[in-house]
């Protein structure tokens, strides 16, 4: 058992701690507060090799593991997690390609990502259909040799800017569930494919997130993504792979807030003395700070394990559930400890809490994730 | 608005002298020897306490169900085992006036409200249908005029002391509709056939009675069948929402008992140089536990007023049961960790407090079955 | 005990959800997104008589009780927790510490307006560096014949940009701490009254606070409220009621908040049910309604209390942090249960989970609950 990081990734969390100080936290807050895309930011982040970390360098990635990625994702999400959820947006949009895509096509897509600092979107959820991925209505007729896409995908992070989806749709009878679902990767110049309506979020106000239309898109085979129905378990695994980068949306947003919170508790006074001086505080900064740790050593296993190849939807679970709870909680005690200010927009702190709301929403709700431990722990014991 | 009548608080009064008098110094001596408390019972009968929401003209105070939640509040802050059993009692000599006919109001209930009954028992539950009634298995065969009861019974508190118990039975096998064929019967204490098992070795409420029953051709006359054939379901229903009225009170009650003894060893102890109420950790676990016994007391008398009122309690019963049982068992939880280690012996009553409080989730319908029913309230 | 509703209490209330559902809940997200402060809104229940609910009608007030004022205030923020807010600081804030300290002069001009509504009130006691904690006031009112020269600043002042007058708490003598603190009532159109641009906030947005400078503030003796050194009195007096207020609006916005929830979870469907039929959203739903209903019998327990003329600093601490607990509880399970709709600006659920938030924070963060409740306790 050893605990401690390589040089290499050192070296990696060194850079997106010093880009997240000087490049991210000064204008997080306008950002957010205007819901402005991070354009400018997303391309320097590019350059700095910050975006699509988990591409193989065959594919001019760099090649990086789950573990890698987190321990660099906790920082720019330190900073702030709309921008987090953007420049990990692509690495979603790549994880079906890299799962079940041809060789053919991870060149060409992974390849467009990696020449220049573009976007990728995964769609995967519809208005009626989110966490229950086998719920989806998005319909794929099979006409000859071609398919036609036809429906709507909600909630798609990056869609407005995404130069290709990965998208998943159903062929066949929608009372098949799971069986007929299909993954595709589709350009956006392809005729039929628009972008809807832009969300206007709570939190993670930075993060581009859009309805995707498909009218009627003409695909082939050459856009198919694996084999026909075999997209459920596309998307299963592409969840398993990706959860843990939540939870470390979870530990960057909580190491925040506790950073933030240490401080005012130590300037602020209170019946003569600093807020920090009463237990009722102390013990809330305690629990935070276990909270974050926890976490850390969660979404460090579930990473570690993925790098090992050793991929558990449960440990997955674990990480993403237990860490966007836990930031939920410190956030909003965070925002307790600055009392009245906690609640402007003069400190960071009221954005925390907003931010880390989505976590227990996006990317399978903590309910969910409930339902994978507990259908993971029942299966254990048959 | 919120004030006892004075009848009302006569009762609190008369409950809370006798707990704080005599029970509080007998019950850790009951609960070290599992010693039924029927001299307790004997007292609290001659008190006017085993038929409060009874009429008059059966023995009974006819002082309502909001006086009866709060004598079980105080009882319990005395002794829990004590006011479980007295419970148990007033929910069945109540039962019978509301269902039984004359004859077996003037048999029954008088014996329980004047304590020459020790105890009477509600014999519902069995080994594989607790919560969920509808699934019972214990047959009452039609027999000439009468019934022979066969199956049995679990968990039935004072079951072996019954002087009376009111035993569910199905008289009519319907797949469809399993809660259609359940009547309820009046069984005596000492029938033969009925036999009384071993006494549960339980967590907490030790000095009460909990036993298995079994029931070998129990015959009873027509005149032994509670309200109609067929009733059963609706009769425990009914009594089921009263009785979780009681729990939740009893609940509020070992609560109370274990914030007291908080506060005092709050004040008493040291550390760091002072008293350990000094210290905001700890106050601010006084101040929610506090918070939350006032509201689970004024959701329970609301119930309490709801159904003295004949309007519809169930909503109100379960949030009762579940908000008050479960926050008394924070309660008791804090108390226990206030203490440090004194809490986990049992020179100090915090341990008993959180032994006692904890079958109150659970007995009565757990707190999953009270969601159940307040979500389906929720939903109409 | 009777825990029903007097005719009177039912028909205010149900005036209060019939306004709230029409004037309030259809533009109360436009109201937030847009900051502004529902002007019109205010002005019609005003006219309705909840300038000052529970203030005698021989001072222009509805002549009610302050369990009708509870039930006004849930109805109202429930339809919107900003013009619930504005009203509770008027009623509980501004006119109660006049009617209960005024003189009759005092409130001829400075109570009759307000509690009528044809004027608007707000309350001045927290400073930047004292705000749960008001012994650390810093303001002071020297005297200077007959009048005092008012010096400081007060932020978070509810209803500070649009108030006609303020109760203002200042400090008389620094030396006595709590006791060197003195009250008075001031117009905002007073020279060296000075008000700073509007709070930017997570939530209320409709609500305008701000912080306000006080400068060489020219105020006469008559203007005082009380005798020197009674202003913690009146404060914390004044408080005990406002947290009623604050218990109000918390169940208010909870009850909104689960309203949505509930009819949501019939719609909504997966694994091809409607969702309230999987348990784990139904026992949400369940702890919810539960918490919301003790929330309520604690808030109208504390404001019965008040009727009777009885203390209730311990009842009215357990009303508003239970109730603005719950409140934030119940409006993050109605996101939760929502999904990604509840975190979208399209519903309304998001902003009662914003709205909820400073419930636990204004008159007297939860730890200042606790530890009044505590003191009551160990006594």
């Amino acid at each position: 058992m050893d605990f401690s990081i390589t040089e290499e990734q050192r070296q990696l969390v060194e850079t997106a701690r010093k880009f997240t100080r000087e490049r991210i936290i000064p204008v997080a807050q306008k950002l957010d507060e205007h819901g402005t895309f991070p354009i400018d930011i997303c391309k320097e982040g590019w350059e700095l090799g910050l975006m699509n970390v988990e591409i193989p360098s065959e594919y001019g990635g760099l090649g990086l593991s789950c573990l890698d990625h987190v321990l660099m994702m906790e920082e720019i999400n330190y900073g702030c997690a709309g921008i987090g959820t953007t420049l990990a947006g692509n690495n979603l949009a790549c994880m079906p390609l890299l799962l079940g895509g041809s060789e053919e096509q991870k060149r060409h897509y992974l390849g467009m990502l990696t020449e220049a600092p573009i976007f990728a979107a995964y769609a995967c959820s519809e208005p009626d259909a989110g966490s229950d991925v086998a719920g989806m209505r998005t319909t794929v007729r099979k006409v000859g040799d071609e398919y036609v896409m036809t429906g709507q995908k909600r909630w798609i992070t990056n869609g407005g800017y995404a130069s290709w989806y990965s998208v998943f749709g159903r062929i066949g009878d929608p009372k098949d569930r799971h069986k007929g679902v299909t993954c595709f990767v589709v350009p956006r110049d392809l005729p039929g494919v628009s972008v809807g309506k832009k969300e206007d979020k709570l939190g993670q106000r930075a993060s581009n997130t859009t309805d995707v239309l498909f009218e009627e898109v003409k695909l082939t085979r050459k856009n198919l993504v694996g084999g026909e129905g075999e997209g459920f378990k596309i998307a299963m695994k592409t969840f398993d792979r990706s959860r843990p980068w939540i939870a470390a949306g979870a530990t960057g947003i909580m190491r925040r807030a506790l950073d933030e919170s240490r401080r005012y508790a130590l300037e602020r006074k209170a019946f003569g003395q600093p807020i920090a001086q009463f237990q009722a505080i102390q013990f809330m900064l305690a629990e935070m700070a276990m909270k974050y740790e926890a976490t850390r050593l969660l979404m460090l296993k579930a990473a570690w394990s993925i790098g090992e190849g050793r991929i558990d939807a449960i440990e997955s679970s674990y990480a993403k559930a237990f860490g966007a709870d836990s930031a939920m909680a410190v956030a909003t005690d965070a925002v307790q400890i600055f009392g009245g200010y906690g609640y402007t927009k003069e400190y960071p702190v009221e954005k925390l809490m907003r931010d880390a709301k989505l976590l227990q929403i996006y990317e399978g709700t903590s309910q969910i994730q409930r339902m994978v431990i507990a259908r993971n722990l029942l299966a254990q014991g048959a | 608005m919120f004030e006892p009548s004075e009848s009302q608080r006569l009762i609190r009064e008369t409950a809370r002298n006798y707990a704080q008098g005599s029970l509080t110094r007998i019950a850790s001596e009951l609960d070290r020897e599992a010693r039924f408390p029927a001299a307790q019972l004997g007292e609290l009968a001659e008190l006017g306490l085993m038929g409060i929401n009874v009429p008059e003209a059966y023995g009974g105070a006819a002082a309502g169900a909001v006086a009866h939640a709060l004598a079980m509040k105080e009882i319990a802050q005395g002794c829990a085992s004590t006011a479980v059993t007295m419970g148990v009692n007033n929910m069945v000599a109540e039962t019978i006036c509301r269902f039984g006919t004359d004859a077996q109001k003037k048999r029954y209930v008088p014996e329980i409200t004047s304590g020459r009954f020790v105890a009477a028992s509600f014999a519902l539950s069995e080994a594989q249908s607790g919560s969920d009634a509808g699934a019972l298995r214990t047959t009452a065969r039609r027999d000439g005029s009468g019934f022979v009861l066969n199956g049995s019974k679990q968990w039935i508190t004072s079951g072996d002391r019954a002087g009376v118990l009111i035993v569910w039975a199905r008289t009519e096998q319907s797949a469809a509709k399993p809660a259609k064929g359940i009547s309820a019967f009046l069984v005596e204490g000492g029938a033969k056939g009925l036999h009384a098992g071993r006494h549960e070795d339980k967590m907490g409420l030790r000095a009460s009675s909990t036993v298995p029953l079994t029931l070998e051709d129990v015959r009873v006359p027509a005149t032994a069948l509670l309200g109609n054939v067929g009733d059963g379901f609706r009769i425990a229903l009914s009594a089921l929402d009263g009785g979780r009225i009681g729990i939740a009170s009893q609940a509020i009650g070992i609560a109370s008992a274990a914030l007291e003894e908080s506060l005092q060893y709050a004040k008493d102890r040291r550390t760091f140089g002072q008293p350990i109420a000094n210290h905001q950790a700890i106050r601010f676990m006084l101040a929610d536990v506090a918070t939350e016994l006032e509201a689970a007391r004024l959701l329970v008398l609301r119930a309490a007023a709801f159904k003295e009122a004949e309007r519809p309690f169930t909503r109100e019963a379960s949030m009762a049961k579940v908000f008050a049982t479960e926050k008394a068992n924070h309660a008791c939880d804090v108390a226990v960790q206030i203490h440090g280690g004194y809490g986990y012996v049992s020179e100090f009553a915090a341990e008993r407090h959180y032994r006692d409080v904890r079958v109150t989730t659970i007995y009565e319908g757990t707190s999953e079955v009270q969601r159940f029913v307040i979500a389906r309230e929720a939903l109409k | 005990m009777q825990i029903d509703l007097s005719e009177e209490q039912r028909l205010l209330r149900d005036t209060c959800r019939e306004f709230a559902d029409k004037e309030l809940r259809p533009n109360a997200k436009k109201w937030d997104r847009e900051h502004r402060f529902p002007a019109e809104a205010v002005k019609k229940l005003f006219e309705l008589g909840l300038g000052g609910v529970a203030v005698p009608s021989e001072w222009g007030g509805a002549g009610m009780d302050n369990v009708s004022y509870a039930l006004a205030i849930e109805e109202i923020s429930r339809g919107c927790a900003s013009t619930g807010v504005t009203l509770s600081v008027n009623n509980s804030l501004y006119c109660d510490p006049i009617a209960k300290y005024g003189t009759d002069g005092q409130k001829e001009s400075f109570l009759t307006p307000y509690a009528r509504g044809e004027k608007l009130g707000c309350f001045g006691l927290t400073e930047p560096q004292a705000g749960s904690d008001a012994a650390e006031q810093r303001t002071t009112a020297v005297r200077k014949g007959d009048s005092y020269l008012i010096n400081g600043t007060k932020n978070w002042i509810t209803n500070g940009p649009v108030a006609d007058a303020i109760v203002l708490f200042t400090m008389t003598d620094l030396s006595k701490g709590t006791k060197g603190i003195t009250c008075f009532v001031v117009e905002t159109k007073t020279p060296g009254f000075v008000r700073q641009k509007a709070d930017e906030k997570l939530g209320i947005c409709a609500s305008p606070s701000c912080t306000i400078f006080f400068e060489n503030m020219e105020v006469p003796i008559s203007q005082r409220l009380g005798q020197e050194g009674d202003g913690f009195k009146i404060a914390m007096s004044t408080l005990d009621g406002g947290r009623i207020g604050i218990g109000a609006q918390a169940i208010g916005i909870g009850r909104a908040a689960f309203e949505e929830a509930r009819d949501y979870s019939k719609i909504r469907k997966t694994f091809d049910i409607p969702i309230f039929q999987h348990q784990a959203i139904q026992f949400m739903l369940a702890d919810m309604a539960t918490a919301l209903d003790a929330a309520r019998l604690l808030v109208l327990r504390a404001a019965w209390l008040k009727d009777q003329g009885k203390r209730h600093t311990r009842e009215s601490s357990m009303a508003k942090l239970f109730a603005s607990e719950a409140a934030n509880r119940v409006a993050d399970k109605a996101v939760q249960i929502h999904g990604g709709m509840g975190y979208s600006k399209e519903l309304d659920v998001e902003r009662h989970f914003r709205d909820a938030r400073i419930t636990e924070i204004y008159e007297g963060t939860s730890e200042i609950q606790r530890l009044v409740i505590s003191n009551l306790l160990l006594k």
